[in-house]
C-alpha cells in the first residue's frame, strides 16, 4: 500500500534515533535503564524518574487501538474520504497517534480495544512513518 | 495566596458579540478594556499592570497609552485569562502593581488581523501527530472520547445532552449567540464533523472579547460594582499534544489546578453555588465534572441525567449558554470569567438566586492545560 504525505516530520537530535528506526522497519521506543519505564515520544530524560541514562530498544509493533475520532473533513493534502485519526496503545505501553489502514474508515470496522500492527510505508530517503491496521495473525 | 485579598472591580464584554468585522483582534482588545475601564471607573492612566494572550501585551498598553510596570503574556491557549489573573493577584499581592486589566479579544469568525501561528515541523505535534492529518481543535481534542465513553458507560447521546441543557441557559440570555431550544435528536441528527462529534457538540466560532481588571480587596468598595474576591485559584499544564495525555479519561492538569484551588479557598464542593466548565467540545465538561471533584468517575453522565446543572438545578453550570450556544472566539475563557463575575455580582442574564460561590474552570489547547478559580461576593 502507497500512502503519500506531504506534512512531514523534522527530525531533531532527540528523536533523530527513532524515524531513523522507522527507516529500517523498527518501531524505536525509550526506556529507562534505572525505573524500566518504556516511554514515547522521545525525550532525553525519563518522565517517571528523570533518569538521563536512557536506553532505545525495538518495540514489537503490536498494539490495540485507544480511541479515535473518523475526519468528516480531511486537511486539504489528506484526500477526499472521511479517514481515522487514532491513538494505539503499543503493546510495551507508550501511546501514540496513527491512521489505522487497510480496513474501512467506519465506527463498525474500527473497534476499541481491537490488535492492531504497525505498518511502515516510506515517504522519502529521510522519512518513513508507521501506520497501523487490523492485527493480520 | 491568602484567600479574599484580591478582588474583580471592572469587567465587560465588547460591546457586541458574534460577527464583528469592523473590529480587528487588537481593536476587539481595546472595545472590551475601555468597556472594562467604564464599568470599573478608571482611566487607563489608573492601569498599572496589562495582561493578555493571543494579541501582544504591548500593542494593547500602546493602545491605551500605558507603560505598564507589571507585565504577563503567558499563552497557554483558552485558559490563558485564567493564569493572567492568578499571576496578577500574586503580583499585586507582592507589590509589583496595584491595579491590572486582562483583556481578550478575537476575531474568531472574521478572521481580521488575527494572530499567526506557524506550525513546526520538528516539535512533539509537527513530529508525531501532524503527518496523521490533525487540522483544527475538533480533530485532536475529540480524540480522547471514545475511551471516556467506553471506560465510564457513557453514550453519544449524554454529550448530546450537555449541548440540549447548555442551550436552555443560553434561551435565557438575550446575548447568546444561539438560543432556539433543540432536542437530543437534533444533537444525534446534526452533521457529523468528527465521529463521534456532531456539529452541534461543537464550539461556536464568532468574534469577540472580554476584560477583567483586579485589585487589592480593601480597595474593592471604592468602585462602583460589587467586588468579586479570589477566594481561592489554581493552574497546571500536562500534555502538549494530546496523544500525550497520560489518561484518556481523566485530565492530570484538570486535576492538579482544581484540587489547588478548592484547597486555597479552603471550601467543600457543597459550598459551590455556580459553576462554569469551558466548553469548547461537549465532552470537556463531563471532564470537568469529574476531574474537579463534583462527581464520582464516570457519574458526570449522571449528573447532566438527572439535571442537576440545568436550570432549577443544584449546580447551575455553563449559565451564559457556554461556548457551546453562548459564543466562542477560539480562547474562550474569558467569557467564563466573566460570567462568573456576574452570576457572584448579580447581574447574570441567568441569575441563579443567592449564589455566594462560583467556581470557574478553565481549558487550555488539547486539554494541556487549566486554570481553575473559586471566585466570592462575600467577605
Amino acid at each position: 500500500m502507497t500512502i503519500l504525505r506531504t506534512v512531514l516530520p523534522q527530525p531533531t537530535p532527540e528523536t533523530q534515533h527513532y524515524w531513523d528506526g522507522c527507516a529500517q522497519s523498527e518501531l524505536r521506543l525509550q526506556r529507562c535503564r534505572a525505573c524500566a519505564q518504556a516511554y514515547f515520544p522521545p525525550r532525553p530524560v525519563c518522565p517517571s524518574c528523570a533518569a538521563r541514562d536512557i536506553e532505545i530498544f525495538a518495540a514489537s509493533g503490536r498494539a490495540t487501538l485507544h480511541s479515535y475520532i473518523i475526519n468528516q473533513r480531511p486537511r486539504p493534502d489528506m484526500g477526499k474520504d472521511p479517514h481515522s485519526i487514532a491513538v494505539v496503545l503499543l503493546e510495551e505501553g507508550p501511546k501514540m497517534m496513527t491512521n489505522i489502514i487497510d480496513c474501512p474508515q467506519t465506527p463498525e470496522a474500527l473497534i476499541l480495544d481491537m490488535p492492531v500492527e504497525v505498518v511502515f510505508i516510506r515517504q522519502n530517503d529521510a522519512i518513513t512513518l508507521p501506520f497501523f491496521r487490523p492485527a493480520q495473525g | 495566596m491568602k484567600p479574599n485579598t484580591i478582588a474583580i472591580v471592572g469587567a465587560a464584554e465588547t460591546t457586541r458579540l458574534g460577527v464583528i468585522p469592523e473590529l480587528s483582534t487588537l481593536g476587539l482588545n481595546v472595545d472590551c478594556a475601555m468597556n472594562a475601564l467604564e464599568d470599573a471607573g478608571l482611566k487607563p492612566k489608573d492601569i498599572d499592570g496589562i495582561a493578555t494572550a493571543g494579541e501582544h501585551p504591548w500593542n494593547v498598553a500602546a493602545s491605551l497609552g500605558i507603560t505598564p510596570k507589571w507585565v504577563d503574556g503567558t499563552s497557554v491557549g483558552g485558559c490563558s485569562y485564567f493564569l493572567h489573573v492568578r499571576h496578577a493577584a500574586a503580583a499585586i499581592a507582592a507589590g509589583y502593581c496595584d491595579t491590572v486589566l486582562v483583556t481578550h479579544g478575537e476575531s474568531g469568525r472574521s478572521q481580521v488581523a488575527p494572530p499567526r501561528y506557524g506550525a513546526n515541523p520538528a516539535n512533539f505535534l509537527g513530529q508525531f501527530e501532524m503527518p496523521y492529518g490533525i487540522a483544527a481543535p475538533v480533530t485532536q481534542f475529540t480524540v480522547p472520547v471514545l475511551r471516556f465513553l467506553k471506560d465510564t458507560g457513557t453514550t453519544q447521546e449524554d454529550l448530546a445532552r450537555v449541548a440540549v441543557v447548555q442551550r436552555e441557559w443560553a434561551a435565557m440570555n438575550p446575548r447568546a449567540t444561539l438560543k432556539a431550544p433543540i432536542t437530543i435528536d437534533d444533537v444525534m441528527n446534526s452533521p457529523m464533523i468528527a465521529y463521534p462529534f456532531r456539529k452541534l457538540m461543537c464550539c461556536l466560532v464568532t468574534d469577540g472579547g472580554g476584560a477583567l481588571i483586579l485589585t487589592r480587596a480593601d480597595r474593592g468598595k471604592d468602585f462602583p460594582t460589587k467586588p468579586v474576591y479570589i477566594m481561592g485559584s489554581g493552574e497546571a499544564v500536562e500534555n502538549p499534544t494530546i496523544s500525550m495525555m497520560a489518561d484518556f479519561t481523566s485530565s492530570a492538569s484538570f486535576r492538579v489546578s482544581g484540587k489547588a484551588a478548592f484547597e486555597s479557598a479552603g471550601i467543600r464542593h457543597a459550598d459551590v453555588d455556580h459553576l462554569m466548565i469551558y466548553d469548547a467540545f461537549a465532552h470537556v465538561p463531563l471532564y470537568g465534572l469529574e476531574d474537579l471533584g463534583f462527581c464520582k468517575r464516570g457519574e458526570a453522565k449522571d449528573f447532566l441525567r438527572e439535571r442537576r446543572s440545568a436550570p432549577g438545578g443544584e449546580l447551575p453550570m455553563n449559565t451564559n449558554g457556554g461556548g457551546l450556544s453562548y459564543m466562542h472566539s477560539g480562547m474562550y475563557g474569558m467569557y467564563a470569567l466573566q460570567e462568573s463575575v456576574r452570576q457572584m455580582r448579580g447581574t447574570a442574564a441567568a441569575q441563579v438566586a443567592d449564589a455566594k460561590i462560583s467556581v470557574c474552570h478553565g481549558v487550555g489547547n488539547m486539554f494541556s492545560a487549566a486554570g481553575t478559580f473559586v471566585f466570592t461576593n462575600e467577605l
